[in-house]
């Protein structure tokens, strides 16, 4: 059955540019992008029992310093690109040290309230972020000389990426050291015990989700070629966060199915009704209320549930 | 001179207002534990309340409006509170994304109803004189605000410290099962403190409003300094957010002044350091 579904999405990521147009072949792209996002704040969320409401901040950071590098400083798209991962890495780990002083709640306020600032800095500073105007007229770079302009190009590119960050994200969870963060998650008290180092393993953690971040930052940024503060602010962490736990934390591909339907909402949505916030929030009540597990959980429980009342 | 005391009163009236809109959050956290980020949004919803009313009915004045807001949003502040947090109240996480959601649905319906557009709030006839104290010039609203969030802090202090309610309150976010099992009704005391906290959100957003006036993203921009400030003074502390909040007020305004484009850096720097040092914050109790 897996192994169905598998060749069944391979043989559809494959055919998708020769039969779909454009507008499909860009939005599979977004898809992509949103997955890797929404799959790195899982390392976190669902892996590590650490629910952060900042993650946007990795996203935007990298975007943000790729964007000024390349107009701004004249640095080519390969320096660029690794002067904002190495960046946006040594930002999470400098998060990961004041926010993992605490956890649970505190943790979730701490790093809302540090991707808050980056959001109102992003503003202010109008003199380095062009502020509300955002950063505008970027360009895709164009790796071993191949131009990734075209929807199609861009679309294998950003495939590639995905490919590569699911399977490095599921060989990070399913390592030895995976199984010591779910078992922090867990058993936080045991696993000191047993001789583990919690916080190391926590803030480990930390960075590598950022380091995703950053990479799903970086292709969002070579995407749209505009930067604007609103991909720092807490809508953009918090249409993450709804993907990861629509999808259920905790699982392997849950948070991919998440965000690709949060995405497949906002664009579907967005050319009826103007009002996005207002349908993500209702969005999050329903989810919570109804569907605590994720989605595809959920309908199960719904589905026993109405399969039982006849009877 | 002049400069430092103009700013230093403009900061005290700033820590005013921020304990005004962190007493009630950090009241919340301390009872519930749990991190209410519909606050923002209860305060912007306050200071749209003020800001139509004020401009719509040319009889009312700013404190009879401030009380009226504070009611009307404490009561919707209750009705959230009975009909959805108290369903999930084995689930905090999810209470925590459903007043996350909350707060985008309102900040949302706030831009739909009344615009994009800035609204000013009037600041009172009575009080637009300024006021003239040791050869200094005062502006004399932000004075009266500050009176005003001293009165609230003591009169939090007396309820907290002195009534019977504060005393059940007390005992909850001591011991919850404790207090469940000497027959202290917890779960409406949690429908009582949130009400209690969301209505002094909302009429603090109306006496904010002659110095911010209303407008579209005041939630995202008063929800971190709340958080800010109980960060720093200590989750669940009353006077831990009173500090905070004049500490907070000092170096957002003074921030803001001195170095404008570092503002927001300077602001999370005392942070940093309190939850290097103390994660539990200055005065707090709670482990976070």
């Amino acid at each position: 059955m897996k192994w169905i579904a598998l060749a069944l999405f391979a043989a559809v990521a494959l055919l998708l540019p020769f039969v779909a147009g454009d507008f499909y072949v860009n939005l599979a792209s977004q898809i992509f992008i949103a997955a890797i996002f929404a799959l790195s704040l899982n390392l976190l969320v669902g892996f590590g029992g650490m629910t952060s409401l900042g993650h946007a901040s990795y996203l935007g950071v990298a975007a943000y310093l790729s964007a000024l590098m390349t107009t701004r400083y004249g640095f080519g798209h390969g320096a660029a690109a690794l002067i904002s991962i190495l960046g946006t890495v040594a930002m999470a780990a400098f998060f990961g040290l004041i926010a993992l002083r605490a956890t649970g709640l505190g943790f979730l306020m701490i790093t809302l309230a540090l991707s808050q600032v980056l959001w109102g800095l992003a503003y202010r500073m109008s003199g380095i972020t062009n502020g509300d105007n955002g950063i505008a007229g970027l360009t895709r770079p164009a790796p071993f000389g191949i131009s990734l302009e075209s929807p199609a190009a861009f679309y294998w590119f950003s495939l590639l990426a995905a490919i590569i960050a699911f399977v490095m994200m599921t060989i990070f969870v399913s390592s030895a050291f995976g199984s010591s963060l779910k078992g922090v998650r867990d058993q936080p008290r045991r696993m000191a015990a047993l001789g583990f180092n919690p916080w190391m393993i926590r803030w480990i953690t930390f960075v590598y989700a950022g380091f995703w971040g950053g990479i799903a930052g970086l292709l969002y940024v070579y995407y749209n070629k505009y930067i604007h503060p609103t991909s720092l602010s807490t809508t953009s962490s918090a249409e993450a966060l709804l993907g990861v736990i629509a999808g259920g934390s905790g699982t392997l591909a849950g948070p991919a199915v998440g965000a690709t339907l949060v995405l497949l909402l906002k664009n579907y949505a967005s050319a009826y009704v103007e009002r996005w916030n207002m349908l993500l929030g209702l969005v999050f009540l329903f989810i919570v209320l109804v569907m605590p597990t994720g989605i595809v959980p959920g309908l199960q429980k719904l589905a026993s549930r109405l399969w039982r009342r006849p009877s | 001179m002049q400069f430092w005391i103009i700013q230093g009163l403009n900061s005290l009236s700033l820590g005013g207002l921020l304990f005004l809109l962190s007493s009630g959050f950090s009241l919340i956290f301390g009872l519930m534990r749990l991190a209410n980020l519909t606050h923002g949004a209860f305060f912007m919803l306050g200071t749209y309340f003020g800001a139509i009313a004020l401009r719509d009915y040319s009889g009312l004045n700013l404190w009879v409006t401030a009380i009226g807001a504070g009611i009307i949003v404490a009561a919707l502040g209750g009705l959230f509170e009975r009909l959805v947090l108290t369903r999930l109240k084995t689930n905090p996480l999810g209470q925590v994304l459903v007043t996350l959601g909350m707060a985008f649905i309102i900040s949302d319906a706030c831009l739909v109803l009344w615009g994009g557009d800035s609204i000013p709030v009037p600041t009172p006839h009575n009080l637009q004189a300024p006021t003239r104290l040791f050869g200094f010039v005062f502006p004399t609203y932000r004075l009266v605000l500050v009176a005003i969030a001293i009165a609230t802090a003591i009169g939090l202090y007396i309820l907290i410290d002195r009534t019977r309610l504060g005393a059940m309150i007390r005992a909850g976010v001591d011991d919850r099962q404790m207090a469940r099992a000497v027959g202290i009704p917890v779960s409406r005391l949690f429908t009582i403190v949130f009400c209690l906290g969301a209505g002094i959100a909302g009429a603090a957003g109306v006496l904010g409003g002659p110095i911010l006036s209303a407008y579209p993203g005041l939630d995202a921009d008063m929800l971190p300094l709340a958080l800010i400030v109980v960060i720093l003074g200590g989750i669940g502390s009353l006077f831990g957010a009173f500090i905070g909040s004049f500490i907070i007020g000092f170096i957002y305004t003074f921030g803001t002044v001195l170095f404008p484009e570092l503002a927001y850096i300077i602001l999370f720097l005392p942070m940093i350091f309190v939850i290097a040092f103390r994660p539990q914050g200055l005065f707090g109790r709670l482990g976070t």
